[in-house]
């Protein structure tokens, strides 16, 4: 397409400052227009959507988006709610009103503490952010509320596309490999659950392996024979 | 830590008056982009320093003060006297002003006023030494505020010229070590005269001498101190805002020829 | 007085993501500095009363270390730090673009480990390079040097020696997509004319510097997306 640079059009790495495109583009995630140019303002790769420019960042921090689901870390407990740290330039709120226990009674700090306590982790989905508020959570819903068990693992929010994978190929390989499951939240925090703990340390390492080498081909498979490697020694509960 | 400063205390429709005069090539006081506010300096106004400037610059007042006292010399300069310049915002000067130790923005006034002293060697330090090694003469200039509408570099580095220009020392002699005084006053050693010029860029129009409301609407500033001939001794750029290399060197060249004026105008005085 | 010609650079290394815990970081060797710089943020800010309404706070530190110098330096912050630490962000925030984490702070910290003068210009040159390794977005990445003048010729890059016996000092942070200058200071005695030849000198030297630093993202980060297929990675949302 006419107007693309070299560096978008090869879907190359690129840096803040680096010029994508000129004429009649938009200027998509992490890119910006100035003048007849569209610049990219953060390190990764270049794409293009259309007429659209955008940059797939490398890293970076955790922006909340509606619907996404999160895994968090109570903190605070405060009249009618919970401050929940989920790993983000903001802390979010969950509001007793947004958890299935609650009846519409008043809330009294010692009540919510049975809910949830301070360093209790939690499965939420965002329900509500924008410029001028913190996030706002809700755990009303499948899947989500109070972890209880298994381990976790954080990565850079970045990664978590590629530990799903192509129409859910790699998280799919993983569970079935390693014999958990694996809740990845848009935070970057995983959680896996499996029937022991061998188990659960081999799926956590195979995240991190995937988080390493989230640049390369043939990552699946290499991930796999990993893993089977690894499980070669351990009595696998199913 | 250095972090961003909160805004300005200004409504946005404030903002936009100063700006809008800028674009019609007007100030907000009416002044030209090289006119600087009226300057009033005064000497000698606390007289139990060795030497007192006051300057009102529009409504900016700042007092600079100096005393010469003996001390002891920095290791590496052994046989010279000592310049330590410092600065006081002083909380009487505007609302925010709080007490306590320096700010960055007081401690840069200083080091600005500071280097234009130093780096045009106004003072001859050498002539300052009482015993190489062990006692020399400290010159401390202390700036401070009174008053803040804008411009506070300029106006310190007039005020603290001023006071060094007509400070008056008890004469010395150096007896085995010993310093002994005489009866008579003379002056400092002074042998140059650094005078800092500050711009300021705002909607791409560069001001000199700006006044608050010029301050809190601006992009950057540059200040360019000039000694008296016509070199430049120091240069600080502060804000936000950027320069572009074309925009300097235009600075630059105003600033150098600018300093000449008030130069004089400080000179003047003494004499 | 070391063997360079008058307009020639001392050796600069530059390494990024060297640091496992900080968001984002990147060491630097220019000359015999040696300088490290680290970013944490977008994060919530501390105390909440600094943050801003419409875009984030940036926060900077400069410091050296007590044996960086050739005389111990004590660890306490200096005059000499502060206004540093103040001209530094001065000249790293026009390249942040944080109207997209309003009340937040992004804290950026140098340290340096060993000094030979033009830190604050080297400690610049790091600190943009931690910020985009950080993933923040940038407009572009900010390069700095000093020029300066010895034995009455304009000279770019003096070295502690030089700069003890030199005429002027002059350090400059650059912008080159955007011919911005962010830092500007001079101590010294120039005529017009040298401070123009100066000024010039160094911003040349910065637009070297650039280079330098974009081939530096490029080797951390180059093999992240020279081989990828896109077929593995996914936009997902949960």
């Amino acid at each position: 397409m006419e107007g693309l640079t070299v560096l978008a059009e090869r879907k190359q790495l690129v840096g803040p400052g680096d010029v994508l495109a000129e004429g009649p583009y938009f200027a998509g995630e992490n890119t910006y227009r100035e003048g007849s140019k569209i610049f990219a303002s953060r390190v990764g790769m270049a794409d293009v959507i259309g007429n659209k420019l955008i940059v797939m960042p490398v890293k970076g921090a955790y922006i909340p988006r509606m619907d996404d689901i999160v895994l968090g870390r109570v903190f605070d407990i405060g009249m009618s709610g919970w401050q929940v740290d989920i790993y983000a330039p903001y802390p979010a709120m969950l509001p007793a009103s947004e958890t299935p226990m609650h009846r519409g009674r008043d809330s009294v700090r010692h009540d919510l503490r049975s809910i949830y306590g301070v360093g209790d982790l939690m499965i939420a989905q965002v329900i509500a952010f924008d410029r001028t508020r913190d996030p706002l959570l809700t755990t009303k819903g499948r899947g989500l509320g109070k972890v209880t068990s298994g381990r976790v693992a954080r990565i850079n929010n970045t990664k978590i596309p590629r530990v799903i994978g192509k129409k859910g190929s790699m998280i799919t390989m993983l569970k079935k490999e390693t014999g958990t499951d694996i809740i990845p939240g848009q935070n970057g925090v995983i959680l896996v659950t499996g029937r022991n703990p061998d188990q659960e340390l081999i799926a956590v390492e195979a995240i991190y392996m995937i988080e390493r080498e989230a640049h390369t081909t043939g990552l699946t498979d290499r991930v796999k024979a990993m893993i089977l490697e690894r499980m070669k020694g351990i009595t696998v509960g199913q | 830590m250095s972090a961003t400063h909160q805004p300005s205390p200004v409504a946005k429709l404030e903002q936009k008056t100063v700006r809008d005069l800028i674009l019609k090539g007007k100030r907000i006081d009416d002044r030209g982009p090289l006119d600087y506010r009226p300057l009033t300096i005064m000497l000698g106004t606390v007289e139990k320093a060795n030497g007192s400037a006051q300057v009102y610059l529009g409504k900016t007042k700042i007092l600079a003060g100096v005393k010469v006292q003996v001390g002891t010399p920095f290791p590496d300069t052994p046989n010279e006297g000592i310049l330590t310049v410092n600065a006081e915002f002083v909380p009487l000067a505007y609302p925010t002003f709080e007490a306590g130790p320096p700010d960055e923005n007081s401690i840069e006034l200083a080091r600005v006023v500071d280097r234009g002293i130093r780096e045009s060697k106004a003072i001859d330090l050498a002539k300052m030494c009482i015993d190489p090694g062990k006692k020399v003469l400290v010159i401390f200039v202390d700036v401070y505020v009174l008053d803040h509408d804008g411009n506070l570099i300029d106006a310190a580095g007039m005020a603290a010229l001023g006071a060094l220009i007509s400070a008056k020392m008890q004469a010395f002699e150096v007896k085995g070590g010993e310093i002994k005084y005489k009866d008579t006053k003379i002056p400092l050693p002074m042998q140059n005269y650094p005078v800092p010029i500050t711009s300021v860029k705002l909607d791409g129009s560069i001001i000199v001498d700006p006044c608050l409301e010029e301050e809190q609407v601006m992009s950057c500033r540059l200040t360019v101190t000039t000694d008296k001939d016509g070199n430049v001794c120091a240069m600080q750029k502060g804000g936000l805002g950027v320069f572009t290399p074309e925009e300097i060197k235009q600075i630059i060249s105003s600033s150098v020829n600018k300093s000449r004026e008030l130069r004089e105008k400080i000179l003047s005085k003494v004499n | 007085m070391d063997g360079r010609r008058l307009d020639e650079l001392r050796p600069i290394k530059l390494e990024v993501g060297i640091l496992d815990k900080a968001d984002g970081s990147a060491y630097i060797e220019h000359g015999r500095n040696k300088i490290l710089a680290a970013v944490f943020g977008p994060r919530e800010a501390h105390p909440k009363h600094i943050a801003l309404a419409d875009r984030a706070v940036v926060k900077c530190r400069y410091h050296m270390a007590p044996f960086s110098t050739d005389e111990r330096k004590s660890p306490a912050p200096s005059r000499r730090e502060l206004e540093l630490s103040k001209v530094i962000r001065e000249s790293l925030e026009p390249s942040i673009m944080s109207e997209y984490f309003p009340r937040s702070t992004i804290d950026i910290i140098i340290e340096v480990l060993q000094a030979d003068a033009g830190t604050r210009c080297a400690g610049i040159t790091a600190a943009s390079l931690a910020l985009a390794d950080a993933g923040i977005p940038l407009r572009e990445l900010v390069a700095a040097c000093a020029a300066g003048k010895i034995d009455g010729k304009v000279v770019l890059d003096l070295s502690d020696i030089e700069d003890k016996k030199g005429d002027a000092d002059l350090p400059v942070a650059y912008m080159p997509k955007s011919n911005a200058i962010g830092l500007l200071q001079m101590d010294g005695s120039m005529t017009e004319e040298e401070l123009k030849q100066a000024l010039d000198m160094a911003i040349n030297a910065c637009k070297t510097i650039y280079d330098m630093q974009r081939d530096a993202l490029r080797r951390k980060y180059h093999i992240e997306r020279d081989e990828s297929e896109t077929e593995e990675v996914t936009e997902v949302k949960a």
